[in-house]
Parts: C-alpha cells; structure tokens; sequence
C-alpha cells in the first residue's frame, strides 16, 4: 500500500510543470522594455543548433545559454535584428533560422506540402470522378433487370 | 494503362524507400558549416598552460594547420586523442581550443595522455567557439596557408578519417602557393 502510494505520488511529481524553461533562466536585465520584447523576439526565431527540435528560448543546453548571451551583447551594443540574424547565419548556416528565407535549397521545404496538398486532391479528384461515372452507367442486361423488378415485386405482394 | 495502376504502389514504395535509405546514411545531427572556404575567424585568448601568455590565429598564419576544439568533460575528445597524437607525429601542426573549460581540468586531461598540441587556447567562456560556429565538441577545422577554412570535421576523428581526408588534405594545401 505504501510502496502503491509512493508510486502514486511520484507519477503525481511527474505530471507537475517542472522549473520553468521558457527562456527566463538567465537573468535579463534590460533597463529598455523594447529592447527586452525584442530579444524575447529573437530567442522564438533562433534554433538551438545542438539540440536542434529547441528554440533558443526552449533549450537549457549550455550552447543555447551561450547563443542566448551573445544575442543580449549584440542587442545592447545596438545590432539591429538583421546584423543579429547575419551574424548567426554566418557562423551556423540557415539551419539557425526557424524560418529559413526562400531560396534554390530551401524551396522544396517551403512548397513540399503545399505540392503534396496539390498530388492529394488531385487524386481525390480523379477518383471521385470515376466512382460516380461508374454508379451512373444503367445495368445494360435486360435478364437482370427482369430479375430486380421480380425480386421487388414479390417483397410487394407478400 | 490499367497495368501502370498495378504497378504504382509499387513505384511509389521503391521512390520513398530510397529516399528513406539515403536518409540512413546522413548525420542528422551534422550542421554543414558556412565557414568553410570563408577567412578564418581572428581571435586572442590567454593560453591554457600559462595565463599571462597570449596566444591566437596569427600564431599559424602562413601555415597548413588543424585547429582542434576539445574539453575535458568531452567524452568523444578521448576518443579521438590518439589520432590526433599519430598526427601531430607525422608532422602535422594541431592547435587546440581549450572550449569552455577550468583551466587545472583541462592540464589534467592533457598530463594525463601524450600532448599533441603546439598550444592550447583557453576558451573559458565560449566565445571564440561561437565565432568559429562551433556547436559540439571535438570539432576540427583544417586552415590553409591564406587563413581560410578549409574543411570542418564534426565529432571524433577517427584513423581513417585522418588517412583518408586529414592527411592527404594537409598535403595538398602545402603545395599551394601563399
């Protein structure tokens, strides 16, 4: 029973939201409120390139609390947010963007569903079409007409 | 026509299967780096074996070198630690950057295994590694007389590695003129 509601309680632990990690871990400390929106901005923009499926704002890795430093130095040296970007882009490659610009090697990432949407209604198209040309063709046979209105008539009669 | 329809399952299998087993093949965790072929990043820290002495990129200026991101708490860097004495043995200059490491941790790993490196630069905060896109240790850059990056190795290098790439690499930015 006890060892039944140690189980019970340490599930419990589980489930409770655990330190938060949305990007307060560091202590920020800008005196401007703009400055402090835009760097908040920034952390949902920028991958964490170690662990990759984060955002700068999600990871606790050290390379993000690092990555996250570097932004607040350059922001408060007054970068704007494209130097910032250009300065990341520079060093991790576009991999470093949540959204990547269009480009020859990021178009298939952009379009791909969309054109997988396209291939997929297509077929439903072309599918639907020909179930209903099917449903619409008359059954041809004269003995197996005779043979419907038969098997209708007798429900009738009885 | 009505066979083509049999046959498209089929083709549609065969096409994703390969694109599936390409993707085997490929490091998910690998970042291509858009250094490489760019000027290599400048930078000057105090050196890992002594504090007071300066040391950075224009100390290899003019010559074919590694430069080795490594720590001590990198598990992969031990993995890799002889290959880069067998290299410095051939001759080969490797630099190291000591990566956001204590400094007595890191002389500690290198009293502990043969020293490769011609010097060791002390990166306690990162920042350099930032600078060279670093995001993972051990990562080895291959430079070239001009300064330039020439090649990025993620993770351990392993013989082969340095038989197949690193050393025949060296060779030809040698033969390059400056």
């Amino acid at each position: 029973m006890k060892s039944l509601l140690t189980t019970l309680g340490l599930c419990l632990a589980l489930c409770l939201p655990g330190p938060g990690l949305a990007g307060g871990l560091d202590p920020t400390d800008f005196d401007d409120p703009v400055l402090e929106q835009r760097y908040r901005a920034m952390l949902h923009e920028l991958r964490c390139t170690v662990c990759q499926n984060q955002s700068l704002a999600d990871s606790d890795a050290g390379l993000a609390r690092d990555l996250r430093r570097e932004l607040r130095d350059q922001l408060r040296a007054g970068a704007t947010d494209e130097q910032v970007i250009d300065y990341m882009v520079a060093r991790y490659g576009q991999f470093v963007l949540y959204r990547p610009p269009l480009s020859a090697a990021t178009f298939l990432l952009w379009t791909g569903p969309f054109i997988l949407l396209l291939i997929g209604l297509a077929a439903l198209y072309l599918t639907a079409r020909k179930s209903r040309r099917r449903d619409e063709q008359p059954i041809a046979d004269a003995a197996a007409r005779e043979r419907a209105r038969r098997l209708l008539n007798e429900g009738k009669d009885a | 026509m009505k066979r083509l329809r049999y046959l498209l399952p089929l083709i549609i299998v065969v096409v994703l299967g390969g694109f599936l087993m390409i993707g085997l093949t490929l490091n998910p965790r690998l970042v291509p780096s858009p250094l490489v072929d760019q000027p290599a990043p400048r930078f000057q820290l105090p050196a890992l074996e002594d504090p007071e002495r300066v040391v950075g990129s224009s100390d290899f200026d003019g010559e074919v070198v590694l430069l080795n991101i490594w720590a001590s708490w990198c598990v992969s860097c031990r993995q890799e630690h002889q290959v880069l004495v067998a290299l410095a043995n051939r001759g080969v200059p490797i630099y190291g950057l000591n990566y956001k490491d204590e400094r007595s941790d890191g002389l500690d790993y290198l009293s502990s295994m043969s020293n490769p490196y011609v010097w060791n630069a002390h990166d306690l905060e990162g920042r350099v590694g930032i600078d060279w896109g670093v995001y993972g240790t051990p990562e080895t850059f291959v430079i070239d007389r001009q300064g330039r990056i020439r090649y990025k190795h993620v993770g351990p290098l392993s013989w082969r590695d340095a038989q197949d790439k690193i050393l025949p690499m060296v060779e030809t930015l040698r033969r390059e003129t400056l």
